[in-house]
């Protein structure tokens, strides 16, 4: 008798077990794509969208500046509205435009709203240049300083480069998280641990089973989310060292596991299990920045997010998929997840119980 | 003969419940051993020690010579286990469950297709597992224990929820199954079954073993008396009492009922008044000496 074929026959179970849970099926691929299509959607294209600028009555510097555009640079990044002052005010309060620029002979006056500080930024930019370039024509010389912006590695990420490997991770998580202990607290209270005691398969190749076919579905979610996030509606563009992911997402997957041993070693029942998980499960997917960016967070919160594993995930995923860092860049973290996996593991297996009594 | 299980001062504590205490008895090979008993009697506890399920407190338990606890790879393999509450592998058919936990035993596909017959699931074997009724399940569970033909077969209640027509088919199976030279221990509540099938019985009541023997011993031990009953009317009462060997003598308006040691001269003596009609005649069964053993009052 060969463990290998019960190992084979095992996964086999255990995967239709899954493929026919329409539940699972729904929390572990479908949720969190529809998170992915709603977030990415939302916010992705945040970013590339031009900024509206309202004039009020004749702003002759930007329409000069806008007919002079030898780049394209300006008319790609404004686009302008006309309206009166008290109408460009309005729509600059409800958010239907960024800016409104007002000019009354050399002085030019912005209005901004403080909602969205990315696009008040760009627009006081801009409108900063185009006086600067003015001034300059104005004197006749040509300027003495120019400044050549290059731009480098934004280490803040937004938008769906930021939501895919995030999103994923949190995906990553629950799954793992929900699927280990769920399993082990409803074999043991329905009996089926001290069954599988009682044949002649070593333990471990069971949760061995458990594992492979979770690691199987994990990597069936990084490929969905991968393909989505591809779309030309979301505009995800991998890195050249993406690939890193794969063996990131299973260092993930043993941590994610182990801990849910751990809760299900631990909890008595389904329901203690099931709520122990989502309270750790949901502060660490919010704490360690896969609803928003951790660049974007209090110091506290960025202190606090060492302690969650998922941390360490999403940081790998988004260094190889969006920074653009090479595959050496995703060691440490992997190297963290495992360590955390084998802690977690061992304490699972000393609070492991056959029995339910 | 070499004994398959041997069990010795076996004892089980739950809190303030002394589950099992003391319990000895000696299986040799090829026995078909059953284990009686009311609710809560020690029987399921004392045959999870043995197939080391659990630690005893106390007692020694050996399995083909080998110690069940702590749990022994060497044993599993040669026993087959049904317990007393089905546990499977979820949402899988019948057929792919009792494929899986054979491929825990190295049996291929066709043999575990096979069982399923046998257990009378093959029109099943596409249901899913939550799907079969209460005795399906039951059937199924039978099949994983019996799948890998072990040498010793240890079967919990395996007839509770079974229909008649499944309850026979059990019986046969088990009954071929133990000619080809298996031992199997069950516990069963059906007296009947536990006639029929064993060779031995243990009756147990409060974590200790009452009576151990043959069925047909332990009935001819309790000298109960037989009662024969005919229908009412074809006798008065009065004259029923004066029969030779009569002990007792009741009317319900149903039937007349007389006890007595000695039916064959009582049985005579009605056919000579021709008052026979509508006789039956009911020896002392393994349920009397149930009942006499462990009471007839009922336990909450
Ligand atoms: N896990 C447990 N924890 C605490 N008490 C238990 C446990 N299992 C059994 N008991 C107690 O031990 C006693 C014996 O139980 P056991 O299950 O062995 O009885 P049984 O003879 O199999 O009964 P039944 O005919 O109802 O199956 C009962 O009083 C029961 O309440
Ligand atoms: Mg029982």
């Amino acid at each position: 008798m060969s463990t290998f074929d019960s190992f084979k026959s095992l996964s086999r179970a255990l995967f239709l077990g899954f493929r026919r849970d329409r539940g699972a099926l729904f929390f572990t691929v479908l949720f969190p794509l529809l998170f992915l299509v709603i977030f990415g959607g939302v916010f992705g294209k945040q970013t590339t969208g031009k900024v509206d600028v309202v004039e009020v009555g004749a702003v002759p510097v930007l329409d000069r500046a806008l007919q002079h555009d030898p780049s394209g640079e300006l008319g790609r990044t404004v686009k302008v509205k006309h309206d009166d002052l008290a109408g460009a005010l309005k729509k600059v309060q409800k958010g239907d435009a960024d800016a409104a620029v007002e000019q009354s002979g050399g002085r030019l006056v912005v209005h901004y709203s403080g909602a969205d500080r990315v696009k008040s930024g760009v627009v006081q930019s801009v409108v900063q240049q185009v006086a600067n370039a003015a001034n300059v024509a104005e004197s006749g010389r040509p300027p003495t300083y120019t400044v050549a912006s290059q731009r480098v590695e934004d280490k803040s990420i937004k938008g769906i480069n930021f939501f895919t490997p995030s999103l994923l991770g949190w995906a990553l998580a629950s799954a793992g998280m929900f699927g280990a202990s769920q399993t082990l607290v409803l074999w043991r209270t329905k009996g089926l641990l001290r069954r599988l005691r009682l044949a002649p398969v070593p333990i471990p190749t069971v949760f061995g089973a458990r594992v492979v076919v979770s690691l199987g579905i994990a990597l069936g979610q990084l490929a969905v989310f991968l393909l989505v996030a591809q779309l030309p509606f979301f505009g995800l563009k991998l890195q050249h060292a993406w690939w890193m992911s794969i063996p990131l997402v299973v260092c993930g997957v043993l941590t994610f596991l182990s801990l849910g041993m751990v809760v299900g070693a631990w909890a008595k029942t389904q329901e203690t299990a099931q709520t122990v998980t989502q309270l750790i499960v949901l502060p660490m997917a919010f704490l360690g920045g896969s609803f928003f960016p951790l660049d974007y967070a209090p110091k506290w919160m960025q202190a606090v997010s060492y302690v969650f594993p998922l941390r360490y995930l999403n940081e790998g995923m988004l260094n190889v998929m969006a920074r653009g860092q090479g595959p050496m860049s995703a060691l440490p973290q992997m190297g963290i997840l495992l360590g955390i996996a084998v802690v977690a593991a061992a304490v699972a297996a000393r609070l492991f119980r056959w029995d339910a009594t | 003969m070499k004994n398959t299980i041997s069990v010795r001062g076996l004892r089980k504590r739950y809190g303030d419940v002394q589950a099992v205490d003391g319990v000895s008895f000696e299986v040799p090979e090829g026995e078909f051993f059953g284990i009686l008993g009311p609710n809560g009697a020690g029987k399921t506890t004392t045959l999870e020690i043995v197939e080391g399920l659990r630690e005893a407190d106390e007692g020694r338990v050996e399995l083909l010579g080998l110690e069940p606890w702590p749990r022994n790879a060497k044993l599993l393999p040669r026993i087959g286990v049904q317990l007393q509450a089905t546990s499977f592998f979820e949402r899988l058919t019948a057929r792919e469950q009792l494929r899986t936990f054979g491929s825990l035993y190295g049996v291929s596909a066709r043999k575990a297709d096979e069982m399923l017959e046998t257990v009378g699931l093959a029109e099943k074997a596409d249901v899913r597992v939550e799907m079969l009724s209460g005795g399906q399940a039951q059937r199924l569970s039978i099949a994983c224990a019996l799948v890998h033909d072990p040498e010793l077969v240890f079967l919990d209640e395996p007839t509770a929820a079974l229909d008649p027509q499944a309850r026979r088919n059990l019986w046969d199976v088990l009954r071929a199954i133990n000619t080809g030279g298996r031992t199997i221990v069950l516990t069963t509540h059906y007296m009947d079954e536990a006639e029929l099938l064993c060779d031995r019985v243990a009756i147990m009541d409060r974590g200790r073993i009452l009576k151990l023997g043959p069925p047909a011993a332990l009935v001819r031990g309790l000298d109960a008396p037989t009662r024969i009953s005919v229908a009412s009317g074809v006798l008065a009462a009065e004259d029923a009492r004066g029969l030779a060997g009569v002990d007792e003598v009741s009317d319900d308006g149903v039937s007349l009922v007389v006890e007595t040691r000695d039916p064959s001269s009582v049985v005579a003596a009605l056919s000579a008044k021709d008052a026979l009609d509508g006789v039956q005649i009911r020896g002392a069964t393994l349920e009397d000496v149930f009942l006499d053993l462990t009471g007839r009052e009922y336990r909450a």
